[in-house]
């Protein structure tokens, strides 16, 4: 059971009346980096998405296992305190409430207990200076404002703190100039451990110059029709999605 | 967030005000309006001629007056069955330990006495019609500061009182003013001389006990020249089942250079009209700053209205109103720019949830003469439900080119991808909501008073239970 970390059988998903997800499988085991790539529309945040509990999304069969607890109809806050993770493509701007405020709270709804303030606040300072975020952003309001690189920081600044067992990154690098996806990549790699995981879901592979997935999939239509070694995205780049039709 | 000192109002929630004391009075009068009732209160009062006189004047111009026929409905709202006057069981004390039992532990559980030891330079504190407890510290009386109940200051400082009251809000106003001019009772006079800075707030609580009653305090602030106060003002009042009507009357004069910031916390139950009206005349120079939260309430028709007279005077007007079931509050703040160089500032936000209804109306003047004036309105609604309903009602009205205005409207409800977004992080769907719910009113919360601002928490907290369905 515990090498089965992650399990998703013939899943199928529907946004209102579309299904997006047709029969989606995939297996993701303790320690490893998955990447999923796929033409727009195929069901790349779809599946993030849907890992993490977003209410938009139907589930109408198959499953979702989590380290052998099956997770279709848990709600979203309780699959994060099971330690499931998303970094959002677009993160909401929350005014009022101040990153690091907020980053306490979650930090303590995961934990279910009591934190200390002192160390809390030591590693966050710690994480905000690894990702080359000022100091005063822990002051500001949760992503208000930010530019979309600052966002992005953000949600790896958020990943850093609470420190999940799976981390889906969806389109985390995008929209992101080099030096950003550098310092992004290099927030992702401080979090990688032999006790977690990430789901990389991107359009580009330049983030995978600094991180090695051990395996990537090729997404399409809602099912996943290519599994294998990174070199798949150089063949991919060269002929384009359509050869891995067959 | 930065360092707060520890609060009076800990854990402070709305069952607290709904505390009913048994109904006690030395005198009332009877229900509705007549000049044989007004002269009684008057010769109740032991007042002057010239004040029975601009009493009955009042009431004149209030039988002339029509009921406003824009804003929320009143015709619930019968006079007639209103008693306008309810004098408590004592009168005024300066020490709480001679202010009878029950009267004294309601504003014990409201926290005044022990705020008044703590954190504010005085205190006056009103019970149904009268003021029943008014005290100021010794360092500050020495200093010239006068703080005292209306009665009292009509017999001790007759000339300032004759001489300002009911100017800045004449009873020809609008006829629930008239009203206040009929029948007023209570309320506190301050007097700040000249350069002297009240560095601690000053207090005055009313609350209303009698159901079915009126109450309409009268508070009168100058402030003068170069001087600086902050003066809070808080009210509630049990729930009854019958309606019961609060007009009381504001009048704030802030003289050259001066500064005056007035907060206020309203609470008032849910069988209340809270027809209220303040004014600020703002001198050369002067500032006034107004904090107000309205929360209670079964109507509320308020609008701050600053006039800035002398060149270089200023307003700042931070409002919070919530309104929840059964609940009709119709708030905003009124600025007349009627000098050059002048600026002021509007920022209201306001929530609505289970069928209550938050109007924004304000109104902005800007007068011909009132160059280089700077003026900027922001007004931001959040609806929690689709039972209830925002509206922003905006009157611009500008007589000069050479000014600088912004005006900035937006109506919103909470988005479900924000409520996902906070719930992936561990956060509950109610906590979630709470969350948003404290951060849209967080700038404004910061302004008020410490006290208020858990306080405004609390009602969060408590106004959102149950809502998740």
């Amino acid at each position: 059971m515990d090498s089965k970390f992650l399990l998703i059988n013939n899943l199928h998903v529907k946004v209102g009346e579309k299904e997006i997800l047709k029969g989606l499988n995939l297996e993701v085991n303790k320690g490893e980096v998955h990447v999923i790539m796929g033409p727009n529309g195929a069901g790349k945040s779809t599946l993030a998405n849907v890992l993490m509990g977003n209410p938009k999304y139907e589930i109408t069969d198959g499953e979702i296992i989590f380290e052998g607890t099956k997770i279709n109809d848990l709600k979203v806050d309780e699959r994060a305190k099971l330690g499931i993770f998303m970094s959002f493509q677009y993160p909401e701007e929350i005014p009022g409430i101040t990153v690091e405020n907020f980053l306490r709270l979650a930090k303590m709804a995961i934990e279910e207990k009591p934190i200390k303030v002192m160390k809390f606040k030591k590693t966050l300072r710690e994480k905000m200076e690894l990702l080359d975020m000022k100091e005063e952003y822990a002051a500001r309001y949760l992503n208000e404002g930010f530019s979309g690189g600052e966002k992005k920081k953000s949600e790896i600044l958020q990943l850093l703190m609470l420190n999940p067992k799976l981390a889906i990154l969806d389109e985390t690098d995008s929209g992101l100039d080099v030096d950003a996806v550098k310092i992004v990549a290099k927030g992702v790699e401080q979090y990688k451990t032999a006790e977690n995981s990430i789901i990389i879901i991107t359009h580009h592979r330049n983030i995978l110059d600094y991180l090695k997935p051990d395996y990537v999939h090729f997404l399409m239509d809602g099912r996943i029709v290519k599994t294998g070694h990174e070199s798949l995205i150089e063949l991919v780049e060269k002929e384009g999605f359509e050869v891995l039709k067959n | 967030m930065a360092e707060r000192r520890k609060t009076y109002v800990e854990d402070l929630d709305r069952s607290i005000y709904d505390i009913k004391n048994e109904f006690k009075y030395s005198y009332k009068t009877k229900k509705g309006l007549t000049p044989e009732i007004v002269k009684d209160i008057s010769w109740n009062k032991n007042e002057p001629k010239w004040m029975t006189e601009f009493r009955l004047k009042s009431l004149e111009i209030y039988n002339k007056l029509d009921v406003p026929a824009w804003g929320p409905n009143l015709d619930d709202l019968d006079i007639e069955n209103i008693v306008t006057y309810v004098r408590p069981n004592t009168d005024m004390k300066y020490s709480w330990d001679e202010v009878p039992e029950d009267i004294k532990s309601t504003f014990e559980r409201l926290g005044i006495p022990e705020a008044e030891r703590k954190s504010l330079a005085g205190v006056g504190a009103q019970y149904d019609s009268e003021v029943v407890y008014h005290n100021l510290k010794d360092d500050m009386a020495k200093k010239g500061v006068i703080y005292t109940d209306m009665e009292t200051a009509i017999r001790e400082y007759p000339d300032i009182i004759k001489k300002y009251f009911m100017t800045v809000v004449p009873p020809h106003d609008h006829k629930f003013v008239a009203l206040h001019g009929a029948v007023w009772s209570g309320g506190s006079f301050v007097y700040v001389p000249k350069g002297v800075s009240v560095e601690i707030p000053l207090q005055s609580y009313f609350r209303s006990n009698a159901p079915g009653a009126g109450q309409f305090e009268h508070t009168l602030i100058i402030v003068d020249e170069g001087a600086f106060l902050h003066f809070i003002e808080g009210c509630s009042a049990p729930k009854y089942s019958v309606n019961n009507l609060h007009a009381g009357c504001v009048e704030l004069i802030v003289k050259e250079g001066a500064r005056l910031r007035y907060s206020t916390i309203e609470s008032w139950s849910k069988n209340m009209y809270n027809l209220n009206t303040k004014r600020a005349i703002v001198e050369k120079d002067g500032t006034i700053e107004w904090i107000s939260g309205s929360f209670g309430s079964k109507v509320s028709m308020l609008y701050p209205m600053s006039v800035l007279k002398g060149e270089g005077a200023k307003a700042e007007f931070t409002g919070i109103t919530f309104a929840g079931e059964g609940q009709y509050l119709d708030t905003g703040a009124k600025v007349v720019h009627a000098a050059p160089y002048t600026t002021s500032t509007i920022n209201t936000k306001s929530i609505s949830k289970d069928g209550g209804v938050a109007v924004y109306r304000g109104s902005l003047t800007i007068a011909p003469n009132a160059h280089h004036s700077k003026a900027t309105v922001s007004c931001e609604s959040l609806m929690l439900d689709n039972k209830s309903r925002s509206d922003t009602i905006p009157v611009i009205d500008i007589r000069n080119d050479e000014v600088d205005i912004g005006h900035e409207a937006k109506i919103g409800r909470i988005s479900e991808e924000a409520i996902f977004y906070l719930m992936s992080r561990g956060i509950s769907e109610e906590e979630a909501r709470a969350m948003i719910v404290r951060g849209f009113v967080e700038p404004i919360a910061k302004e008020l008073p410490l006290e208020y601002a858990v306080e405004m928490n609390n009602l969060i907290k408590l106004e959102l239970e149950g809502t998740i369905g």
